[in-house]
């Protein structure tokens, strides 16, 4: 999950990782070159710990917010010895800023999502881990494994966490039936009414919707677009822009549109619905035909990680059942761990179910997963659109 | 003889007096002592991380890990002076910066004008603090609070509905934008007009009574000329303050309302690209220099 922090607090934190990063980068040493995504990730080579050893007493993570919620990290701290010292980011921008800026061995763990994991795995800001001395990954459902976002050529560079989808988030007023297609955030009819996220990623659920309507563009995955399939996104999301009442940046700002009437319908998370009923307002989501783009946590281990005992200690604790369905209703996202399900059974009837977390493997289809949009293709071509284009295209849309 | 007893005592030697002696010799040290720790303060922080951000303005990035290469180019300035939505950007910035401070402007001069030339001693303090009590609440407070009056369902519309009259849609628009910016940078407005105008001598006034113009004819030909450094430097502020913020175009504004800050911010915070948000973020810096030189020609350094 993202940002649920107060805006002020991680806009606050933003600017100073900002500063901080500028002072870093500005001193910095001599970089590397450029153009280098067919490479190898700089530590593909690294071989990762055979056993864990004693806790080392301490754990520096950059997480989500709540990600190491008091209710399950004062067990771990008194099973382990490892005291968490946790910095919670907002976005997953700022957790590669973040990673960047500590390189020299700050941070040992990240909860990174799958829009920024590429990023961090080929900045060389993160190595492999070894998945045997995860007593649970054995459990973990077949894709998250080894989902495209953390893993390369069979190398590990993370342990899924959770996963959620992006639904589209209605208002029963104005929608009585659920809609059944994301064409109502392209609908004229619902001008000025309609809600996304400020994120450049947002150009990947145009490209999914294409998929499904325009099947002429050839779009394969949304995050894999050559210039003709990206223009045609960019486009469909600028004819879109009148329609926005505002890009929202984080869920609080969307609970709050939806609350006041700003807006009837929209992109957003599990966790605003929940939410937004808890507080009886009248919405409800769906994963419409076309299917739905979602994201997937990773917890992930820094290359200069001064703590590397603890950290494989908390990626064991938190792939355990128990904490994986604590986590899963304490969010509204789905543990990866698939006998989480029994557990969250116990905590709230049905939930199970309701956050599909019992879904076979078939229903991963739907769902297309963030990741960092690199420039190499599927068919090993230079020919795709990397991030930093898709940041620059997203200025333009939003401008 | 007599010029011997005029001197001083000789000193009985001591760090203390040998330093007080020094400053005798030399006057010079004193001022000198005094401003090394704030100008070593402003050079070695503040100007070389206006030098540093102008240096890496002229990298570029890799497009792919971020990380920053020291590679030569102007292809940052180029995107900004090609590309229309930085251009858009710019504009809208620049614009609404220049709106907010003539609508201050406008809303300032009558207050401080009753402030400083009408109302009592009494009313002065209780107006003044007035203009200072919005200061006291966060920046945050403030927006939010205008955020619940101008939504939706928010006090404005209700009270719209309630006389009868259909709801304005000015939430999460530009000209929502431009009344929280109006409202949040008035205080620094206000107070530098009322400086300039309560330094007008009465007498100038009087002399215009004499010569048989009337209050209004006064006002207009004598009073607003000499208060009018007095404005331009309020305008520093309120156009500088304006020009830099991002958070109001986060939180009140809604599509389409991106300013020169937020696009700096989503530039490190987003893309990591920090030699792009640096090469954005002189524009600001140019303006602002403009601006400046313009102010200084009208006399506000005067007025300040």
């Amino acid at each position: 999950m993202r940002s649920m922090a107060s805006l002020a607090a991680w806009r606050r934190l933003g600017l100073f990782a900002a500063a901080a990063l500028f002072v870093a980068t500005a001193c910095g040493s001599t970089t590397t070159t450029g153009g280098s995504t067919a490479q190898q990730p700089p530590t593909a080579n690294t071989k990762p710990p055979t056993t864990v050893g004693p806790g080392e007493g301490q754990l520096n993570l950059i997480a989500w917010e709540g990600y190491t919620d008091k209710s399950w990290v004062d067990q771990f701290t008194a099973t382990t010895g490892c005291k968490v010292n946790a910095k919670y980011a907002g976005s997953s921008d700022e957790m590669v800023s973040l990673m960047k800026g500590g390189g020299g061995g700050q941070w040992d763990m990240v909860s990174a999502s799958g829009d920024a994991d590429l990023r961090l795995i080929y900045g060389g800001d993160v190595k492999p881990m070894n998945t045997a001395l995860i007593s649970d990954f054995n459990n973990f459902q077949t894709f998250f494994k080894a989902p495209g976002y953390n893993t390369i050529n069979g190398v590990h560079y993370g342990i899924s966490l959770q996963w959620g989808p992006n639904t589209l988030l209605y208002s029963t007023k104005k929608f009585p039936n659920a809609p059944t297609s994301w064409s109502v955030i392209y609908d004229p009819a619902n001008k000025g009414l309609v809600t996304v996220p400020d994120n450049p990623i947002q150009i990947a659920d145009a490209a999914l919707y294409l998929m499904k309507t325009q099947s002429s563009l050839g779009i394969k995955d949304p995050y894999e677009l050559t210039q003709k399939q990206f223009d045609a996104s960019v486009a469909l999301l600028k004819q879109q822009r009148p329609l926005i009442k505002k890009y929202w940046g984080t869920a609080g700002d969307e609970i709050t549109l939806f609350q006041n009437g700003d807006v009837v319908v929209g992109a957003a998370w599990p966790y605003q619905t929940i939410q937004l009923k808890a507080a009886n307002a009248p919405v409800a989501d769906t994963i419409p035909s076309e299917g739905a783009t979602g994201w997937g946590d990773t917890w992930m281990l820094a290359t200069n990680a001064p703590h590397p005992n603890c950290a494989y200690l908390w990626t064991a604790y938190v792939s355990t059942p128990k904490v994986q369905a604590e986590q899963a209703l304490f969010f509204g996202e789905t543990p990866v761990n698939t006998k989480a399900c029994a557990e969250m059974e116990t905590l709230q009837a049905g939930s199970c179910a309701q956050y599909h977390a019992d879904a076979p493997g078939s229903y991963f289809n739907t769902i297309k997963f963030w990741k960092t949009p690199i420039a190499t293709c599927p068919d090993g071509s230079n020919s795709c659109i990397p991030y930093a284009q898709w940041q620059t295209a997203w200025t333009s849309i939003t401008a | 003889m007599a010029v011997e007893t005029l001197r001083r005592p000789r000193p009985k030697g001591g760090g203390a007096v040998a330093i007080q002696s020094l400053l005798w010799r030399w006057p010079w040290l004193r001022p000198a002592l005094l401003l090394t720790p704030p100008l070593a303060w402003f050079v070695l922080i503040y100007l070389t991380s206006l030098v540093l951000l102008l240096v890496t303005a002229f990298w570029t990035i890799d497009t792919f890990t971020t990380q920053i290469v020291q590679v030569w180019n102007l292809d940052n300035f180029r995107l900004i002076l090609n590309d229309p939505a930085y251009r858009l950007i710019i504009g809208r910035t620049v614009g609404l910066a220049a709106l907010v401070t003539v609508t201050d402007a406008v809303l300032a001069f009558p207050f401080a004008y009753f402030m400083a030339r009408v109302a009592s001693r009494r009313t002065q303090t209780i107006l003044f603090a007035a203009v200072l009590l919005p200061l006291w609440a966060s920046y945050l407070a403030r927006v939010y609070a205008w955020i619940l009056i101008l939504n939706h369902s928010g006090l404005l519309n209700w009270s719209l509905q309630s006389i009868g009259l259909p709801a304005a849609n000015i939430g999460y628009t530009i000209s929502a934008m431009w009344i929280v910016f109006t409202y949040i940078w008035l205080p620094f407005m206000i107070i530098p007009t009322y400086a300039a105008l309560e330094r007008v001598p009465e007498s100038l006034l009087e002399a215009a009574a004499d010569l048989g113009a009337p209050r209004w004819r006064a006002v207009l030909d004598v009073v607003l000329p000499l208060a009018i450094p007095g404005v331009i430097a309020g305008s520093i502020f309120t156009f500088s303050l304006t020009l830099g913020d991002y958070i109001t175009p986060i939180l009140v504004g809604g599509a389409g309302s991106t300013f020169i800050g937020n696009v700096v911010y989503s530039s490190v915070g987003i893309a990591n690209n920090v030699p792009f948000a640096a090469a954005l973020a002189t524009v600001p810096v140019a303006i602002m220099a403009v601006y400046l030189l313009i102010a200084r020609r009208l006399g506000a350094f005067e007025a300040l």
